[in-house]
C-alpha cells in the first residue's frame, strides 16, 4: 500500500492527510474519502499534502472535483504542505491559480482564502 | 552510479536475411531526454518500436525497470507498457473520435478512474499542450501541429515515467515544429518523465538532447553528450554533423551491369 489516509476534525475544521503517493490507482482513495466529507458539507476542508512524495495528474483531478464540490456549498477548501514536485506540476497546470495552497498547517488555518 | 531505467542488451532484429539491428546495447537513465539520431532507414524506428513491445527482436533483452519486456508473459507486458507514454511519428488519433475521447480512452481501459475525474484529467492535458477547449473537436478538423499536439496529449493521459516520441517535428513547419521541441522541455520538468526521442533533425537534437545515441545501419557508432558529439572525430558524426552527403563514387563495371543484367 502506497497510500495512507487519515481524517482529523478539530474546531470545526477537516483535515485530510494524505501520505505516500497519489497516482492512477490510488486516487480513487482520496476521492472516496473526499467525498464522504463534502457529503457532510464540511465548512473547512484542509488537505494536508507535507507527506506526499509524488502526485500525478488524477490527483490533481480529484482535488479539483474537492473543491468544486465544496465550493457547490460555500465551503472553504484548501491545500498545504506541498513539497516542491508537486508544487510545480500545480504551476506547470495553473492550477495554483484556483486553489487556495498555504507552506503549512498554522497559515492554512489561520489565513482567509483571497 | 545510478540504475538505468531501460537496458538494451545485445538486441538483433532481421526482417527476412536483412539485419535491421545488428546487437544492439544502450542503457538509459532516469529523467534523461536520450536522442536517438541516424539516416532514415538506419534502424532507429524499429529500435523504438521494440522498446514499446509492438515488435519482437530475433535475440536480446529489453529492460524496463529491470522487468525483461522481451520475456514478459502477457499479463507483464501490460504492466510494463502501462508506465510508457508513446507519440506516434503520424499521431494515430482515432479519426471518429474526438480530441478530448482520443486522449481519455487509454485511462478508460486501463485505470480505475471515474468518468467525472477522467474528463478533469483529459481537460488538463489538452491545456497543457495549448489545446484547451479543443476537446470537442474531431482530428480531422485541426492542423498538423494540432495533431501532434493532441497526439502529445494522448501519449501523456497515464502520466507516463517514460515517453517515446518519433519523429517529433516531422512534416511540421519550424515555428511549429519548435513549439513541439519546447512542449516536450517543459513536460519533462513538470513530470520527471525519461523522454526517448527518434530524430534526424539536428536542430531539434541540439535544443532536447541530454544525450545522443547516433545509428548508422543498425548500430550505435556514437552515444554521448551534445558536447562529446560535437568534439567527436568519428567521420560519420562529423558526415552527419556538418550535413555532407554521401561521396559520389561509381563502380563503373557494378553500375553497368545493373542496368544492362550482364556484362
Amino acid at each position: 500500500m502506497n497510500l495512507e489516509i487519515n481524517v482529523e476534525e478539530s474546531n470545526g475544521i477537516v483535515f485530510l492527510h494524505i501520505k505516500g503517493e497519489v497516482d492512477l490507482y490510488s486516487s480513487p482513495d482520496v476521492r472516496k474519502k473526499i467525498f464522504e466529507i463534502v457529503k457532510h458539507k464540511a465548512p473547512v476542508i484542509l488537505v494536508n499534502l507535507e507527506q506526499v512524495k509524488y502526485m500525478d495528474s488524477s490527483g490533481v483531478a480529484t482535488l479539483i472535483e474537492g473543491l468544486q464540490q465544496s465550493n457547490k456549498y460555500n465551503g472553504r477548501f484548501a491545500l498545504y504542505g506541498l513539497q516542491n514536485n508537486v508544487k510545480e506540476v500545480f504551476e506547470l497546470t495553473r492550477l495554483d491559480k484556483i486553489f487556495a495552497i498555504y507552506p503549512d498547517r498554522d497559515s492554512a488555518i489561520g489565513k482567509k482564502d483571497a | 552510479m545510478q540504475e538505468p531505467i531501460i537496458s538494451i542488451r545485445d538486441l538483433h532484429t532481421r526482417y527476412g536475411n536483412r539485419e535491421v539491428l545488428k546487437g544492439i546495447n544502450l542503457d538509459i537513465y532516469p529523467y534523461e531526454t536520450l536522442v536517438i539520431l541516424g539516416r532514415s532507414g538506419c534502424g532507429k524506428s524499429t529500435l523504438l518500436r521494440h522498446l514499446i513491445g509492438l515488435n519482437k527482436p530475433s535475440q536480446g533483452d529489453i529492460l524496463i525497470k529491470n522487468k525483461n519486456l522481451v520475456t514478459a508473459s502477457e499479463q507483464e507486458r501490460d504492466n510494463i507498457l502501462k508506465n510508457l507514454g508513446m507519440l506516434f511519428q503520424g499521431s494515430a488519433l482515432f479519426n471518429s473520435m474526438t480530441v478530448g475521447e482520443n486522449v481519455a480512452l487509454p485511462l478508460k481501459e486501463h485505470t480505475p478512474q471515474p468518468d467525472s475525474t477522467i474528463k478533469i484529467m483529459t481537460r488538463i492535458k489538452l491545456g497543457l499542450v495549448g489545446l484547451a477547449g479543443f476537446e470537442n473537436f474531431m482530428p480531422s478538423e485541426l492542423s498538423g501541429g494540432m495533431k501532434k499536439r493532441a497526439a502529445l496529449a494522448r501519449a501523456l493521459a497515464m502520466d507516463p515515467e517514460i515517453l517515446f516520441c518519433d519523429e517529433p517535428s516531422a512534416g511540421l513547419d519550424p515555428i511549429v515544429a519548435a513549439g513541439i521541441d519546447h512542449l516536450v522541455l517543459k513536460l519533462k520538468k513538470a513530470f520527471k518523465m525519461t523522454i526517448v526521442v527518434v530524430t534526424h533533425e539536428l536542430e531539434s537534437v541540439f535544443l532536447i538532447a541530454d544525450r545522443i545515441a547516433l545509428m548508422h545501419q543498425g548500430e550505435f557508432l556514437f552515444v554521448g553528450t551534445k558536447q562529446e558529439m560535437k568534439a567527436s572525430d568519428n567521420p560519420f558524426v562529423r558526415q552527419f554533423l556538418e550535413r555532407r552527403p554521401d561521396d559520389d563514387e561509381v563502380d563503373k563495371d557494378k553500375y553497368l551491369k545493373s542496368l544492362v543484367g550482364t556484362l
